[in-house]
């Protein structure tokens, strides 16, 4: 039912780009509870504690019995649909210049009625359908109505579209083309339907098994680009920065040091130097083009991806300095998030518990594989999300931070992984 | 759900229907389409502005201030004030409210009055500011407004009880036809379901002729009691009934009925009538499938009978069931709040003789009803009034 996206045209370099606009992103502070979810890909809703009631639109009390323990909770998206409208009038420039649009009225199976974007593969009411969330291109969380079970080309949806960051027909720089990770994230890419992927190497003599085969490929192109160098950084944003729709940054340093196992600076300044002012240096040359290209057709410029570390949430001792730049790292993320929310750029941050590399030799399993950190890129990509845990440590670390930080600060801290 | 306890609105009057001509936009404020309102009560009235002791003010356009700065901006100094944030309710709601303050003694001139102005950006920027939810959980899906969600009901509304856009044509051509002799309508150009089925789309399945005008301007009306309005020698009308209802039928999970169908039997046993012996009804239209379901919600019949109840009646002035006399909000235009009080001031002018030239003939008997705040998927603020000429018993 959705249309194949066949490749955008070349663009006309006469005419003039246009500058993104943004769906309405004013929210009440509860209602942020949904775009927190949505983040990471999860569909919450407020539940009452005391009497179960589903609640929609947020709220600061249950709707049922007065209670104010709301929980967001996950939840089912299965619902019927009872109305629906296409729009062809709209007060918002952001929908003016994406007319017609459709919308939905769906009832939950579990209780509240919701207000969604309708994709066009919805079927038409009344009929059943799941209810999914969302970010939308200002960041903010936003019902769709969606079929029952995935029809073909759905990814390729236009309503879906605006939401995501898929990299079909997309350009994409990955910093670090040259590791295992790296080579995996550009096959990722290429597999994903990428137009062209940039693949970052900062020292050519260095010729790592399997780079001959990623360099084979017809979409990629190796590129020289050092982090640690603002000239480097510079001069490959000059020639294709204005092209770059989708910037991954997984270029690092991980040195397995805490403090008093090393004497000196130098290998903390090292992974400083790439994993924050790296990012620093990138996102001065990259971030500016990226925000001027946020509206370009619809492969537009869309999306930021950092390879953090689970370990940036909290400090692993015996990777201490590693943590710490991570750490780090993810606090410019933020500002960086904040810096292209306006002209619709998703900043996307993955969090991997140690992955399978030179680095984590001496690491017990279970590890994750760099195929996997790959698919998780490419899936955060298509699903829109902002925050990845990817693999089991990933995910349990950050079960254990959420619970309690300071309980995981003494674990990690009597040598508790 | 008996209220035969409730006491009646003997002995108050609503006098003195007052409008302030509409315009599409204004460079006034709010302040002083009011304040222009209440010049006129005055005036028409005769009495002296300090006579005025009880205000109630609605409006979406006052900000900062409320009626409070109202009374220190327009120099009066009432012993009962009100603000009433209802929307398409207040004027049903206004003097409900104030015939209670006039029978307790409370007040004994209350001015009730509506006003909005309208910027050329006005109504967008009220829109995504209108309510938490609808900043929440509507305005981000499209922004289309209240087009949007009355688009929903609409459609489910046709789909469920085989409503055509005819249907909605005929209360839309009709209430046309009833504004061609009102002087302050926006919209005095002959309509025909020609020309309201051709009309370009606005949301599926909501025509441009569907749709209210937003514009500026503002209404009012006087209440006492019937005392005072003889020695003024003011016309009035008879409050018989009143009632208002909100977030009526929350389970709901779309609306397909309003809270007008919770409280009927207690409004029409207040005043001892039937929806028979109703001459003429003003009906808040802010969509003709909200006048539709208000054919079935007040009992003129059943529902889901709303289409062939259209189909069978005539709802011009000199029709079979006289409907929104000045032509309503879809052909006079919706001043903000004040479309609120545009069917409560047709009424008391119909029901007093002050309606020339458009006057339905020896009416005796009004039915006013209310609706307001699309705050989420639905408005929530209903209401009625059974309004008597003032000899009428």
């Amino acid at each position: 039912m959705t249309k194949q996206m066949t490749r955008p045209k070349r663009k006309n370099p006469v005419l003039r780009t246009r500058l993104p606009t943004l769906p309405p992103w004013g929210r009440s502070r509860v209602a942020l509870g949904l775009t927190a979810a949505a983040a990471i890909g999860r569909f919450e809703l407020q539940q009452c504690a005391d009497c179960a009631a589903i609640q929609y639109p947020p709220r600061e009390a249950c709707h049922v019995c007065l209670s104010a323990r709301l929980q967001w909770k996950p939840q089912s998206g299965a619902g019927r649909l009872l109305s629906e409208t296409v729009l062809h009038h709209s007060n918002d420039l952001f929908f003016r210049e994406r007319l017609p649009w459709r919308l939905g009225l769906v009832q939950l199976d579990v209780g509240p009625t919701l207000m969604v974007h309708l994709l066009d593969c919805a079927p038409a009411a009344p009929a059943r359908v799941n209810v999914d969330v969302r970010l939308d291109r200002a960041g903010q969380a936003v019902l769709l109505g969606v079929p029952e079970t995935e029809t073909e080309h759905m990814a390729e949806d236009r309503v879906l579209r605006e939401m995501t960051c898929d990299p079909k027909f997309r350009k994409a720089l990955v910093t670090d083309g040259k590791t295992a990770v790296g080579q995996a994230i550009v096959k990722a890419l290429v597999n994903a339907g990428a137009d062209i992927v940039w693949a970052g190497h900062a020292e050519p003599w260095k010729k790592l098994p399997g780079l001959d085969g990623i360099t084979a490929l017809p979409q990629v192109t190796l590129v020289p680009l050092d982090l640690t160098s603002a000239k480097s950084v510079s001069e490959l944003a000059g020639e294709v920065a204005g092209k770059v729709d989708i910037v991954i940054n997984n270029a690092e340093v991980h040195r397995t040091y805490g403090i008093s196992a090393r004497r000196g600076a130098d290998a903390a300044r090292a992974e400083m130097d790439i994993n924050y002012f790296g990012l620093l240096r990138l996102a001065q040359e990259f971030g500016p083009a990226l925000k001027g290209r946020g509206a370009d057709g619809p492969a537009s410029a869309v999306a930021w991806v950092n390879l953090l570390s689970i370990y940036a949430l909290s400090n692993y001792p015996p990777h201490g300095t590693y943590s710490a730049s991570k750490a780090a790292a993810l606090s410019l993320a933020q500002c960086l998030r904040a810096e292209m929310r306006p002209a619709g750029i998703r900043v996307i941050n993955l969090f991997p518990g140690p992955i399978d590399d030179d680095w984590n030799q001496l690491l017990p399993p279970p590890k994750i594989a760099p195929a996997s950190v790959a698919q998780a890129i490419v899936k955060a990509l298509r699903d829109g999300v902002e925050d990845v845990y990817p693999g089991d440590v990933a995910q349990e670390w950050l079960a254990r931070w959420r619970e309690n930080p300071k309980v995981l600060e003494r674990e990690l801290a009597a040598g508790g992984s | 759900m008996t209220r035969s306890s409730r006491k009646g609105y003997d002995g108050v009057a609503v006098a003195v229907p007052v409008t302030v001509p509409y315009v599409r936009y204004s460079t006034h404020g709010a302040h002083w389409f009011i304040g222009r309102a209440l010049a006129e009560l005055v005036r028409e009235s005769g009495i002296d502005k300090d006579d005025i002791d009880g205000l109630c003010v609605s409006s979406f356009t006052l900000a900062p201030d409320t009626a409070v700065g109202l009374t220190q901006h327009l120099g009066l100094n009432p012993r009962w004030l009100d603000h009433l944030p209802m929307g398409g309710a207040s004027g049903v709601v206004a003097v409900r409210r104030a015939a209670r303050a006039i029978q307790a003694g409370d007040a004994d001139m209350i001015a009730c009055v509506a006003g909005d102005t309208n910027h050329v950006d006005s109504f967008r920027q009220t829109l995504g500011s209108f309510s938490l939810f609808a900043r929440d959980a509507t305005y981000p899906y499209g922004s289309g407004g209240p087009n949007a969600m009355f688009a929903f009901i609409t459609a489910h509304y046709m789909r469920t009880y085989g409503a055509q856009r005819e249907d909605f044509g005929r209360i839309c051509v009709a209430q046309r036809e009833n504004a061609l002799a009102t002087p302050y309508a926006m919209f005095r150009k002959p309509l025909t379901l020609d020309e309201y089925i051709a009309a370009r789309v606005i949301a599926e399945p909501i025509h441009l002729f569907d749709c209210v005008m937003p514009c500026a301007g503002a209404e009012g009306v006087l209440l006492m009691s019937e005392a005072r309005a003889r020695d003024l020698n003011l016309p009035f009308a008879r409050l018989l009934a009143a009632t208002e209802r909100h977030n009526a039928y929350r389970e709901d999970p779309i609306m397909i009925r309003g809270g007008w169908a919770m409280d009927r039997d207690d409004l029409y046993a207040q005043a001892g009538i039937k929806p028979d012996d109703i001459d003429l009804v003003q009906f808040y239209d802010d969509y003709p499938v909200i006048v539709m379901m208000q054919y079935e919600d007040l009992g003129f019949c059943e529902k889901g009978e709303g289409p062939a109840f259209v189909r069978s009646r005539t709802l011009t002035r000199e029709g079979s069931l006289p409907t929104n006399t000045s032509g309503g909000q879809l052909s006079v235009g919706q001043a903000g709040a004040a479309g609120g009080y545009l069917g409560l001031v047709e009424a008391v002018r119909q029901l007093t003789g002050q309606a020339p030239g458009r006057a339905v003939p020896d009416a005796k008997l009004g039915l006013v009803s209310g609706f307001g705040m699309v705050t989420y998927d639905r408005c929530v603020c209903t209401g009625a009034l059974i309004l008597g000429r003032g000899d009428s018993r």
